[in-house]
């Protein structure tokens, strides 16, 4: 289970983005968690995925707590949650190639051994073709170097998926095929998603319920 | 002369016939010339009329060379650029037109854009100036497009707010101050105070939610129902569903149908298969992808983009398929019963 109880999160302490968030996902389940632009559901992902630090309220994953939060959570909780943001452009390091980017988890837990191996085997799965994973960032399309992030969450199997607006800048076609990607993935390792959004009839099709953001805070005990 | 000739010839009479449009484009192409000599064709033989009063939509997966033909249509493509074609821009009240490909960039910089070509950018938050109000940066297009005196430019610019439905209460705040929806607003007030009888809007909605993507577009259409030509770029269907008269699908650089928006998203849906595939990627429709990425536009194939990813495709595919009655294809589909 990957559970968000009472949470209450943001940038600073006294004007937290929104207050006591709750929000249940279980094993194997798809979410949708919808709400309008600029309502705090981007923090939220960011919690989720163990990239922020609430200010109040207990996350659980796996039925462990998650404690001994510096700015993020403890690593080896982490790496079970893979994440995709929004704007690909400004998640992707400039400087790697493609290749390095969907290896890039692998290196920084010290595995990098098996990143060729897993590189070919992620890269059909997102429809990577093999002259584009040599290139750098500036030289693919956002919707190339969206399919390479989601590669790269994918990269060390994680039990979790967070997908924050992971579709808002791309084209029908390419939707399609991320959401396809990513709906593989999940029936071959019975992995759980939370997808965040604000495309009502997108999150309706994808997922296996939605939630509104306003149902979220007022379900707080 | 080749059956390409013949419905060139045939393009250019109902050319004539589209008389009013206040923008005509025949035969755009433009190339970018890299490093090592090889080139990028991002568009290439674009055709299109578009009348007062009227929206087409541009759509196409991004990448395909849609705001590279707006980037063309303002004179702002980088210095490797080469551009070829016609885009007739109508003269204000019947006056000679100007050919927006080959004007230089004095008449451009000072007749055509804000004054007779309007841009409704991508990312307004990217357009406004973060260090400025909303009200300075009305004011100084107010002076700069119709040099209207100090004392009236305040007036003028509250005007020019009202027209894009800004609210007045918010001129003197700063572009971050603003949400999605009310600095694209702003963005819109600008664009329209040059009084423009053609309005681009590359991408207007990226990024903003159902409900504010919906009043953006409605308000375009609103200032399209004034009189106004208005060309939509965008990847979002949705958004093209609501507004536009006519679509224009881009692939790969061309255009590859021109269809009336009723049949294109109604019953009939339109003939091209990537047409097709666009918008049975749909999550209200089949949710299917098309299958394969687009081809690079630095390495074309010789016949039809498409076909490497075609459900229809045969032999006749390596060639290249010429616009017949609005779609390039040797196979276009059957309308749907």
């Amino acid at each position: 289970m990957l559970e968000l109880d009472s949470v209450t999160a943001g940038y600073e302490r006294r004007a937290p983005v929104f207050h006591g968030a709750s929000l249940t996902v279980a094993p194997g389940e798809s979410v949708g968690l919808l709400g309008p632009s600029g309502c705090g559901k981007s923090t939220l992902a960011r919690v989720a995925a163990l990239l922020h630090r609430p200010d109040a309220g207990r996350l659980v994953l796996d039925g462990t707590e998650v404690r001994a939060w510096r700015h993020r959570a403890p690593r080896a909780q982490r790496t079970a949650v893979g994440v995709v943001f929004q704007q690909p452009r400004t998640a992707a390091d400039p400087r790697l190639t493609l290749t390095e980017l969907i290896a890039e988890p692998l290196r920084a837990t010290g595995r990098r051994a098996e990143a060729a191996d897993r590189v070919a085997a992620l890269a059909p799965a997102v429809g990577l073709t093999p002259d584009l994973l040599g290139r750098r960032p500036h030289e693919v399309s956002d919707g190339q170097l969206q399919r390479a992030c989601l590669a790269r969450a994918l990269t060390l199997r994680p039990r979790w998926l967070i997908c924050d607006e992971m579709t808002a800048m791309l084209d029908a076609s390419t939707t399609a095929a991320l959401v396809a990607a990513v709906e593989t993935y999940r029936a071959e390792t019975g992995a759980g998603l939370l997808a965040v959004g604000h495309d009502r009839v997108l999150l309706n099709r994808w997922c296996d319920r939605t939630v509104d953001w306003k149902d979220c805070l007022t379900a707080a005990p | 002369m080749t059956a390409d000739h013949v419905l060139r010839a045939l393009a250019a009479v109902s050319a004539e016939r589209a008389e009013g449009a206040v923008l005509s484009v025949r035969g755009l192409t433009v190339r970018f010339r890299l490093r090592g000599g090889r080139t990028v064709d991002a568009v290439s033989d674009a055709d299109f009329d578009l009348g007062a009063g009227e929206c087409l939509a541009l759509v196409g997966e991004s990448g395909c060379g849609k705001s590279v033909l707006a980037s063309a249509l303002l004179g702002l493509l980088p210095g490797n650029a080469e551009t070829s074609g016609t885009a007739l821009l109508a003269g204000p009240e019947g006056g000679a037109g100007t050919d927006l490909l080959a004007a230089d960039e004095k008449t451009l910089a000072r007749t055509v854009r804000g004054r007779r070509v309007g841009l409704v950018p991508q990312s307004p938050a990217a357009h406004l100036t973060p260090v400025r109000t909303v009200r300075s940066h009305l004011e100084e297009t107010v002076r700069a497009l119709t040099g209207t005196s100090r004392r009236a430019r305040r007036e003028a610019a509250e005007t020019a707010a009202e027209r894009a439905a800004f609210p007045a209460g918010h001129l003197d705040r700063h572009p971050h101050e603003l949400s999605g929806g009310l600095a694209q607003r702003a963005a819109t007030a600008l664009a329209l105070i040059g009084d423009a009888r053609l309005l681009l809007a590359d991408e207007p909605t990226t990024g903003l939610d159902r409900d504010l993507v919906d009043r953006t577009v409605d308000e375009l259409r609103r200032h399209a129902d004034e009189g106004r030509a208005l060309l939509l770029i965008t990847h979002d269907l949705a958004a093209a569903a609501r507004i536009a008269d006519r679509v224009a699908v881009m692939y790969a650089g061309r255009i590859v149908e021109v269809a009336p928006a009723h049949r294109f998203f109604g019953p009939t849906g339109p003939r091209h298969p990537y047409a097709r595939g666009l918008l049975d990627a749909l999550p209200d429709r089949a949710f299917t992808p098309i299958p394969g990425m687009p081809p690079e536009l630095s390495d074309l194939p010789e016949g039809c983009a498409f076909a490497p990813r075609c459900p229809r495709a045969t032999v006749r595919c390596g060639t290249r398929p010429a616009p017949t009655a609005g779609v390039a294809c040797h196979h276009p589909e059957q309308p749907r019963a």
